[in-house]
């Protein structure tokens, strides 16, 4: 409403009148009443019912048209169909429209009288062309006029090209051609400096979640063939694992998946291009495909989805010799002996599964765990490694990496970041995990002048994900401030071009969105850190349940009691609401998701004490919490 | 404050003049006597000790007729929940083991001793039961091992195991005895030969092969974990199975089953069963279709084919404590009081409430509270999530399909559903089919959700936030905008897009 209002209608007007492609932004939800019918995704929302009759002048900007209408409850039914009904499928107009509702009705009103020697309502121009009221429109409608302007001015190739055809931007695309525009998608992977490449679906299918998850799942087979020893199972020999299997069977997963992905663009008429896109300029891009064939193509509208890729430490031998989970999911020989540099999620991630088959390896850690992470959190997660056999080196860095005498020995050089002392060893594999770098520097945005964070590259975006030039969106792990995570960008990439196509209004909500660490104890979250809590609400209005607890499969199976760990950070000032939720355990993701969902709703400390716990689960544990952490009082578990 | 007596007392206690409920002990032995050490009563009996009343707990376990006995702690502990869910877990690592190759360990096929199963099982629950008696002793409740019946509305006559009799009175008393599983009446040789869910958790040996009879919970779950652990395993259903629960889910709970290689014989009831000569049992069943007699051999029949409340002996015509004519389970009201005012039924022995030991906990608590004067909340007994820990989990919340249509009429009604597969399940080439969410809602905006059911691995944990949404009121709209996890199972929760009604292929691909 503010955005609108501080704008002014008469603006908004003369660049409609005049043919700009940009309509203003929907704003007013009670408007979405006129639409509805040609929407097949909107029925759910349903807010149409109960609208209030807006009184003030109302203008509609469709793609194409413009119409001044006022009051609203007066827009003729007839042209209503003449619009929505009959038009909608052949030239889009439902996906591409705006309502908007003007302050300043009367200046509004008096131009267009000028303009258009009109003053009765509605006033309808089509494709910069005044066609007049009511009637003369519907008049063209039968004379064949009205289609005919219509169907003009495809000056563009595309309604919309989406560059990434990671998870945001494949979500972004496919969701537009559901709603009937013309939509491109450039996907290029280019090779890390170790050769590694791979095809369509972005980090989370290729180097990401999918393949981490399913390793993760191969370490925790592992120890669940030593618990299964407990439970009766009986096999004799030390149980080996073969690396190559194990990255066989996931990178045919992984095929599958790209294989999926082509499908559904073709599916869905979405155009994808394999071929690496830059600006050239305002509404134009170049792909340069891997021959290096250079191709132009123009669009209404652009989404940036192009995530990022490893960072790299820029010292001796980086590039030479070690690699990144770009390389590790597909890497063709075990790892072995591996040195993990980093603290981030994905150095954890790695070091826990890599441990969890039997290698041998080191975290090297500058300063601390899972930064931005709740840090009691990531200490557990770090203690519960260590203890399960994964060495860590905290507050070193590497210096130098170079190769000792053979192949597939890497002498590592590193020095302390407290004093002078420097250390040594020989690693068969050194990973890098230390950061990742947005792929926003050689796409040509300078061209067009997309304004970056020219410290971090990522690109500011309003809460619509616009960039600063108005027809270009960005999505996904480039965004400035927001999360790095798939189903964020899926959501966001979906409502984006439902805001931009179908007049929907709806905005991807960055608040609460859970997530989950796949470490061997896995992690998961949702809300704010205890440290971000207190910062946010101050230590006094908070209340700190938590508890120790032991999952029932743990019992037989011998393993350590008193390690998994729940906690909620509750606002004592706002009715005891959960503001944080972190859970330690095994199936951490799984749990969380539904706690996530009750924040969502306002979730309370009294509601998670009236709720009925499933038993015997974990995640019951959160319908029993008692023992705050100001009280001191052990959580220590004896017994059940 | 506790007599011995030798014989029943001559004189009972005279009806109590009703002191206030916060003095202490007044003319009473106890503030509160609780009757049955299970779920409910332990927890009912260490919040009222904790908030400084007086109590007392009686327990007595009669052996099962196979002579199955067991600890303080109830069904759930004993021969329920924890060793149901630990036989359930040996039975998923036996998946595991089968799923290890493909993720690159080397293991060749192995076999299951159910003897370190059983031992580990039985170990670790009695460790639970001296967890409770210390529990108990650390809050001053008296624990008594006898088996209780009532001489007047105050007065409980206890008989411990030599024979001894305990008189024992108090101000307030809870029933809490639970129930144990029924035995078919008229079949012969069920008593002698069969064993129950009391038994099955505490046999040395393995049962082999072995007939389930019935379509309760318990018998799905059984069923399940002895297939899991290789063992030739037949369910003998009569009618439906899972009644009570969502009808669709059922038959994809019992078709998963089918697929991992449980036998299933619908629609027959057993006639007899006999033991042959090299110790087999014979049974003989009647399909009722077709009505023809069919006979199989066994090593082992499970019956679980219903639950029965532990009332009769408790002789509650004395305290004046109805019951139901039919189920034989006490009538309650919101508060858990029985007809007599002091007395309260909690957990499955009451009649109506779910069967469920978190139920019994928390109406155990609150029960406490109320009578301590700490609070005046009654126990919510509505959406109460639950998850039967078959091989392939089922948890629900809030209403089954049919209840919803039931209530609201199918036009009011929309279901979102999904089949999905775990992405653990693709590397291990492990078939999907029956991997399967929906989500009942009223149809009307705001679409409140009005049942979850969720059927994959780790049911129960994926239900339990869940159940929370419902409880706050959550609509499909704002399950909706709930960012998923990725990759996990309950993401699929977060993006239930397609009606049933659309008619549109429910299927998941991609990510």
């Amino acid at each position: 409403m503010g955005r609108l209002r501080n704008a002014g209608g008469l603006p908004l007007l003369v660049t409609a009148i005049s043919g700009s492609r940009e309509p203003p932004f929907l704003v007013r939800t009670h408007l979405k009443w006129g639409f509805c019918q040609t929407d097949p995704g909107q029925g759910r929302e349903g807010q149409e019912q109960t609208l209030p009759v807006p009184t003030d002048v109302y203008h509609i900007f469709l793609t194409k048209c413009f119409i001044c209408c006022v009051p609203f409850r007066h827009f003729p039914e007839t042209l209503n169909g003449v619009f929505l009904n009959e038009f909608s499928p052949v030239v889009g107009v439902s996906p591409g429209s705006s309502f908007y509702s003007s302050d300043d009705g009367a200046n509004v009103q008096e131009v267009l009288s000028e303009i258009t020697n009109q003053r009765t309502v509605p006033n309808i121009f089509v494709n910069k062309v005044h066609m007049g009221g009511c009637d003369r429109t519907f008049q063209a409608h039968q004379s064949g006029l009205l289609q005919k302007l219509l169907q003009e001015d495809s000056a563009y190739d595309y309604d919309l090209i989406v560059i990434g055809g990671g998870s945001g931007g494949l979500a972004c695309a496919q969701e537009a051609a559901i709603l009937g525009k013309k939509v491109m998608v450039l996907d290029f992977v280019v090779p890390s400096p170790q050769g590694t490449s791979w095809g369509l679906g972005g980090t989370c299918v290729n180097v990401g979640c999918v393949p981490k998850k399913l390793m993760h799942q191969a370490a925790l087979l592992g120890q669940a063939l030593s618990d299964a020893r407990k439970f009766g199972w009986e096999y004799h020999q030390q149980v080996k694992h073969n690396w190559e299997t194990m990255t066989e069977a996931i990178q045919n997963h992984i095929g599958s998946l790209n294989w999926g992905y082509r499908l559904s663009l073709r599916e869905k008429a979405v155009a994808y291009v394999n071929a690496y896109g830059e600006f050239v300029e305002h509404h134009k891009i170049k792909a340069t495909n891997r021959k290096g064939q250079e191709t132009y193509y123009t669009a209404a509208k652009f989404v940036l989805a192009t995530g990022e890729r490893p960072r790299y430490l820029g010292i001796r031998g980086d590039k030479e010799y070690c690699i990144t989970s770009d390389d590790l999911f597909s890497l063709p020989y075990c790892p072995g002996k591996t040195l993990v540099v980093g603290a981030s999620y994905v150095a954890l991630e790695c070091a826990g599964f890599l441990a969890g088959i039997g290698l041998d390896v080191t975290v090297m850690v500058r300063s601390i765990l899972l930064r931005g992470f709740d840090q009691e959190m990531a200490e557990k997660v770090g203690s519960y490694m260590e203890q399960h056999g994964v060495k860590f080196l905290r507050k070193f860095i590497p210096v130098l990496v170079s190769l000792d005498g053979s192949p597939g020995k890497l002498k590592v050089v590193a020095k302390s970041t407290e004093g002078p002392e420097t250390i040594e060893e020989i690693y068969n594999t050194v990973l890098l995990a230390i950061g990742r770098d947005s792929c926003t520097r050689k796409i040509g945005l300078e061209k067009i002048g997309v304004r970056i964070n020219e410290r971090s590259g990522k690109i500011p975006v309003n809460d619509m994900e616009q960039t600063n030039v108005p027809y270009v969106y960005a999505v996904g792990d480039i965004l400035e401030g927001k999360l790095e995570l798939t189903p964020v960008a899926i959501q966001a990439g979906k409502l984006l071009a439902r805001r931009l196509f179908a007049g929907r209004l709806e905005k991807c909500d960055y608040v609460n969105i859970p997530t989950t660490v796949f470490t061997p104890l896995e992690y998961g979250c949702c809300g704010l850190s205890e440290e971000r809590a207190i910062e946010v609400h101050k230590k006094e209005n908070l209340e700190v349940y938590h508890t120790l607890f032991w999952p029932l499969e743990w019992t037989v199976a011998g393993r350590d009691n008193n390690t998994c760990y729940a906690k909620i950070i509750c606002n004592k000032s706002d009715n005891y609401r959960v503001i944080g939720f972190h859970v330690l355990g095994p199936n951490a993701g799984e749990i969380t998701q539904g706690f996530a969902a009750a924040m969502k709703c306002g979730l309370t400390k009294q509601l998670l004490d009236d709720t009925v716990g499933i038993h015997p689960t974990c995640g019951e544990v959160f319908t029993t919490l008692e023992i705050t952490k100001s009280s001191g009082l052990d959580i220590t578990q004896k017994g059940c | 404050m506790w007599h011995l007596v030798g014989s029943m007392p001559q004189t009972c206690p005279g009806p109590s003049s009703h002191l206030s409920l916060l003095s202490p002990a007044g003319r009473q032995d106890y503030d509160l006597l609780v009757i049955g050490g299970g779920s409910g009563g332990l927890a009912c009996a260490k919040e009222a000790a904790q908030l400084g009343k007086k109590v007392a707990v009686v327990d007595y376990v009669e052996p099962s007729p196979r002579g199955t006995r067991w600890g303080l702690g109830g069904t759930c502990v004993n021969v329920g929940c924890i060793p149901k869910k630990l036989m359930h877990q040996a039975a998923l690592l036996g998946g595991m083991i089968q799923d290890a190759p493909h993720y690159g360990w080397a293991v060749q096929p192995v076999l299951h001793d159910w003897r370190t199963m059983a031992e580990a099982v039985q170990n670790y629950v009695k460790s639970l039961n001296w967890g409770h008696r210390v529990q108990l002793q650390d809050r001053k409740v008296k624990y008594f091992n006898i088996k209780a019946s009532f001489v007047n509305e105050h007065t409980v006559c206890g008989v411990a195991k030599d024979g001894k009799e305990t008189l024992l009175s108090a101000e307030h008393i809870v029933i809490a005895t639970g129930g144990r599983p029924k035995y078919p009446t008229h079949i012969e040789g069920a008593l002698e030969y069969g064993i129950t869910s009391d038994d099955i958790f505490w046999l040395k040996e393995s049962p082999g092969k072995t007939l389930v009879v019935g379509a309760s919970y318990v018998a799905l779950e059984c069923a399940g974990f002895l297939t899991g652990l290789g063992l030739d395993t037949t369910v003998m259903i009569r009618s439906i199975p899972l009644r009570g629960f969502d009808q669709q889910m059922s038959s994809l709970v019992t078709e998963y089953m089918a697929s991992r290689g449980t036998r299933f014989l619908r629609g027959c009831t057993p006639s007899r069963v006999r033991r042959l000569p090299d110790g087999q049992l014979q049974v003989t069943w009647e399909d009722l279709t077709s009505g023809k007699e069919d006979t199989g051999t066994f090593n082992t029949v499970l019956w679980a084919v219903g639950r029965i409340p532990e009332t009769r002996s408790l002789n509650l015509e004395k305290a004046g404590v109805n019951t139901n004519p039919n189920s034989q389970k006490i009538l309650v009201d919101a508060q858990e009081t029985t007809s007599v005012p002091h007395i309260y039924a909690i957990g499955d022995v009451a009649e109506g409430r779910p069967e469920l030991t978190p139920t019994a906990i928390m109406a155990g608590k609150l029960l406490a509270q109320r009578l301590c004067g700490r609070s005046s909340d009654v126990m919510d007994y509505d959406n109460v999530p639950t998850t039967v820990f078959t091989p392939l989990e089922y948890g629900c919340v809030g209403l089954s399909e049919e209840e919803a249509v039931a209530r609201h009429g199918e036009e009011h009604v929309e279901v979102y559903h999904a089949y999905y597969k775990p992405l653990e399940f693709t590397v291990a080439e492990r078939d999907a089919s029956q991997c399967y969410i929906k989500m009942v809602c009223l149809r009307k905006p705001p679409q409140l959700v009005l049942g979850l059911h969720f059927l994959g691995p780790n049911a129960g944990e994926v239900t339990q936030g869940f159940a929370l949404g419902i409880k706050c009121g959550a609509s499909y709209a704002q399950v909706m905008r709930t960012v998923g996890i990725h990759p996990t199972c309950a993401e699929e929760v977060a993006k239930l897009r397609i009606s049933k009604r659309s008619g549109l292929d429910p299927t998941v691909t991609g990510c």
